[in-house]
């Protein structure tokens, strides 16, 4: 039986996922060591560490099996204990809920990989990769379709892709944080990875809709999960959020990779899949520090809702200096690493605008556009989550006793940083180690790629262009530059003598009572942009006046809300109509012995009749 | 050696012209409404008067608030850096092009909307939010004009738009939407009023309500260089210019002349824009720059046509 070889790959692909996946786990079991000490009994904390391990032995096991059945056995098996890590507070409510709605969706995104395997199977007699990818170039064009919308479907509802995206803002923050940052950090690239490898790789790319429908979701994706994440006010659902429009930014990456394949221009190609990959791996990085962060302001106050947080810089200050290090990575801030990916990625785009033709140069400027758009969006919503919870005064209880963590918290963040300074500087080995990982699945030669003009220069990362306009970044050389200037204005400053400094009240109009409640919220912040795309947001507001007397209101209450516009018009309608679907088969099931026994001479007769016809 | 004086020549460049510019535009606007007006050098006067203030700082406020000032100007000078100004090349073109130089401008506002919000007022607040607001409405006009740029001049490096090129349709209707752009960037009128300190209109002031003495003179200087900054490249996108040729003193004369006035137009369109329009109610700078985003389409559609 070849069906069950147990072929492994341990291809530069492979390896990159698996190094991912390993630093940022070690980094979060170091982190859990003091984390969960004291929040959980000595029983949960030992169960913590049994999971955890399984855990990322079944990422670890998705991303380099070579067999389809291994692969969907460590898939369930990664689904299944990160349900168990949704439910680790079982005793809340919103645990359960949440496992609910992760258990199902990430079931349904199962039942479409094993459709896609089926199919794949079918057509090679063989679970094997690498038979099942030589039978797939003898594939129809149009079974191949199939197999790519049920892939594309089964893996993004891993990967969070609008609007499969429901379970993710749900589950990732529910889970103890440490394993929050493995989700958000790790769990949904492994999802990426089979895109990647099965879509790219095993399927094998030969039109360009693929890459245009992948682009047109992508796109939907970052915009929907900024936009959400704007509007939250759980810090780690904020978080969570921001993970689908990363997710969104990365499936811009490779489905651009996809579009270029199938035009055929491969070493663009590589590069769209390098920057993806590229901001795969710091996605990682950060978004694994800002759960950490966001971990431990939860441990230290005991909330996770911004509005009763505030000025946390003072008293957990090493936490808010990794998480301002963070938000300045995710917002796209030269020189860190989050600026870097998307400057490939929309570098990707300009090229593929001058070179292809038709409508996709046209499509493709768009999504840069609407990529920036997202970048910039982003920075607000970081400018609100940081300025918010650890800025200015303390709103409330909650933040005032507050202490800063444990040496292990304070250690698996500085591993988390010092990762996230490091892939913004050492860009030039990181670019070239990346694109052999992403050369595995277009497979340009290296000689080709210098003719392609994709050239990796010393000083500089260069994404050359015709008529030798070549464009640079060299964020090291930034980083000199900001530091030099800030040195030469900090003498400049100086120079001139020190000059009185007064500390005194804010300024508040002469009213003398500033308190933490004149300062702006969470929800003030994003009310600009809560209007601005109302049009998607649907906000609305629920006022009620508590009356001591016709004349005289005792209490007002206030609240603003925005529609949940796929739960209210894409999953409960789905949801009415499976009960509905339900409640009507359940008439065929009256209870009665007489009828179940009738039931069985008729199942009896038709298999008779159907025997004897066919 | 002699790309450290470049450098540095640049550097005192920005610095020394750069308040100038301001204090043009503002003449500009008051010869236009038909007054005196101040000097033209007030923005210098201005800044030495802030840097010999003594400084007030809130009580509430973290190293955020110390830092910002200095981030926000050194941004400004690093991404001043990346723009040519003496023509051929920027003396750190090897460093970035014009996305970096939109990125590290964000990296400038990102400190200075959180140092907004350490003061703990709701004016900080107010403006940190709405600053944010705009600036992502202008961020895709910007990637439009960089995708522009790269179909016309092939690349975005700045020093490519070397100004040698042919005008075009694409790269005219660029300019516009880019000017548009740099007036919600630099916080001019109709999307911002640098003038008024009125609580409930004022944005890029609302930020910094909280500075005074010498960080509000840093905070202003980098507003002043970041004008600067975008206004060359606003004239290296849309004004041609030759190689200058000082053999000959007329020549070079004219060369020169044509090379100030390149700006001089652009502050002049500023300071047309700004007396001739009333500030917008924030919710309709989203229209202003809606407009923005479907000029920045139609250069786009303009390059691809190839006109």
């Amino acid at each position: 039986m070849n069906n069950f070889n147990f072929n492994f790959f341990f291809d530069p692909l492979s390896l990159f996922f698996l190094f991912v996946i390993l630093i940022v786990s070690s980094a979060a079991a170091l982190y859990s060591y003091g984390y969960l000490k004291g929040q959980y009994s000595a029983f949960k904390i030992a169960l913590a560490w049994i999971l955890l391990v399984v855990f990322v032995f079944s990422m670890a096991l998705v991303v380099t099996a070579g067999n389809l059945l291994i692969f969907l056995i460590a898939w369930e098996l990664m689904s299944l204990v990160s349900y168990f890590f949704v439910v680790f507070d079982f005793q809340h409510e919103r645990s359960v809920k949440a496992g609910m709605i992760y258990i199902v969706m990430t079931h349904i995104g199962t039942a479409f990989l094993i459709g896609a395997f089926l199919i794949m199977h079918q057509q090679a007699h063989s679970f094997d990769l690498i038979s099942i990818k030589n039978a797939c170039q003898l594939m129809p064009a149009q079974t191949k379709n199939i197999v790519f919308l049920l892939l594309l479907a089964g893996f993004g509802t891993k990967a969070g892709i609008v609007p499969l995206h429901i379970w993710l803002p749900y589950a990732h923050p529910q889970a103890p944080s440490h394993i929050s940052s493995i989700m958000s950090g790790v769990m949904v690239k492994t999802a990426i990875y089979g895109i990647i490898r099965f879509v790219i790789f095993t399927l094998g790319v030969n039109n360009s809709w693929w890459g245009s429908l992948v682009l047109v979701l992508a796109v939907v994706t970052c915009l929907v999960g900024i936009i959400y994440a704007l509007m939250e006010t759980d810090i780690k659902r904020l978080l969570a959020y921001s993970s689908v429009e990363n997710i969104g930014i990365i499936l811009l990456g490779v489905g651009l990779a996809m579009v270029f394949i199938g035009k055929g221009w491969l070493a663009l190609g590589l590069l769209a899949l390098t920057a993806s990959l590229y901001h795969l791996m710091n996605h990682a990085f950060y978004k694994g520090l800002l759960f950490f962060c966001a971990g431990s302001v939860y441990k230290a106050t005991g909330t996770r809702d911004m509005e009763k947080l505030g000025g946390l810089i003072k008293k957990m200050p090493q936490t808010a200096f990794y998480f301002l290090l963070a938000a300045a990575a995710i917002s796209a801030l030269p020189p860190l690493n989050g600026f870097i990916s998307e400057w490939m990625t929309l570098q990707a785009f300009f090229l593929g605008a001058i070179n292809l033709s038709g409508n996709l140069r046209f499509f493709l400027v768009i999504c840069a556009a609407l990529l920036a758009l997202t970048s910039a969006l982003t920075a607000a919503c970081f400018v609100k989550a940081f300025g918010v919870t650890f800025l200015a005064l303390p709103r409330g209880q909650h933040s005032l006793n507050a202490q800063e963590t444990s040496w292990s918290m304070k250690a698996g963040m500085f591993i988390l940083a010092a990762l996230v300074v490091i892939s913004g500087l050492a860009v030039i080995p990181i670019i070239k180690l990346l694109a052999r990982a992403a050369n595995v699945v277009i497979g340009v030669d290296t000689a080709q790629m210098v003719t392609h003009k994709i050239i990796f220069s010393p000083q500089a990362f260069l994404a050359a262009q015709p008529e030798n306009q070549n464009v640079y970044l060299s964020t090291p050389l930034l980083a000199v530059v900001l530091l030099i200037l800030a040195a030469g204005v900090f003498c400049v400053y100086r120079l001139f003598g020190k000059k009185k400094q007064v500390v005194y009240k804010t300024w508040d109009c002469g009213y003398y009572k500033l308190s933490a409640r004149n300062e702006y919220t969470a929800t003030a912040f994003s009310k600009p942009f809560r209007i601005a795309f109302s049009f998607f947001l649907l906000p609305y507001r629920k006022t009620q006046k508590i009356r001591e007397s016709f004349y005289h209101v005792k209490a007002f209450f206030y609240e603003t809300h925005t529609t949940p516009v796929f739960r209210k018009y894409v999953y409960y309608p789905l949801l009415a109509w499976v009960l509905k679907s339900a409640r009507l088969m359940r008439r065929m099931q009256p209870g009665s012995i007489h009828l179940y026994l009738s039931y069985i001479l008729a199942t009896i007769l038709l298999l008779v009749i159907f025997i004897n016809k066919f | 050696m002699i790309k450290i004086s470049v450098i540095i020549l640049q550097l005192l460049v920005f610095i020394l012209a750069a308040p100038f510019l301001s204090g043009l535009i503002t003449k500009i606007k008051n010869f236009l409404r038909m007054r005196q007006g101040e000097s033209i050098l007030q923005p210098y006067y201005h800044l030495a008067k802030l840097f010999s203030k003594e400084e007030v700082v809130s009580e509430t406020t973290s190293w955020v608030f110390k830092a910002a000032p200095f981030v926000t100007i050194v941004s400004s000078l690093a991404a001043a850096l990346l723009v040519p100004v003496f023509i051929f090349a920027a003396p750190l073109h090897i460093a970035g092009d014009l996305l970096a130089v939109i990125f590290i401008f964000a990296l400038g506002r990102f400190f200075l909307a959180l140092a907004a919000l350490d003061a703990g007022s709701s004016f900080g607040g107010m403006g940190s939010s709405r600053e944010m607001f705009i600036s992502s409405l202008a961020e895709p006009v910007l990637c439009l004009v960089a995708a522009t740029a790269v179909l016309h001049f092939g690349s975005t490096d700045l020093s490519a738009f070397s100004g040698m090129h042919a005008l075009s349709a694409s790269v005219i209707v660029a300019a516009m939407a880019l000017f548009l752009a740099v007036i919600a960037e630099t916080s001019r009128v109709p999307v911002d009023n640098q003038e008024t300190h009125l609580e409930l209109t004022m944005i890029h002031e609302a930020m910094v309500l909280e500075y005074s003495g010498r960080p509000l003179a840093l905070i202003a200087m980098a507003s002043y260089i970041k004008q600067m900054a975008w206004f060359f490249i606003i004239a290296q996108i849309v004004f041609p210019i030759s190689l200058p040729c000082f053999t000959d003193p007329a020549q070079a004369a004219r060369w020169i002349l044509w090379y100030l006035s390149r700006i001089a137009i652009i502050a002049l369109s500023m300071a047309l824009v700004e007396v001739s329009m009333s500030k917008m109610r924030l919710f309709r700078t989203a229209d202003f720059l809606g407009f923005a985003f479907v000029l920045g389409v139609i250069a786009i559609a303009c390059a691809i046509l190839g006109v």
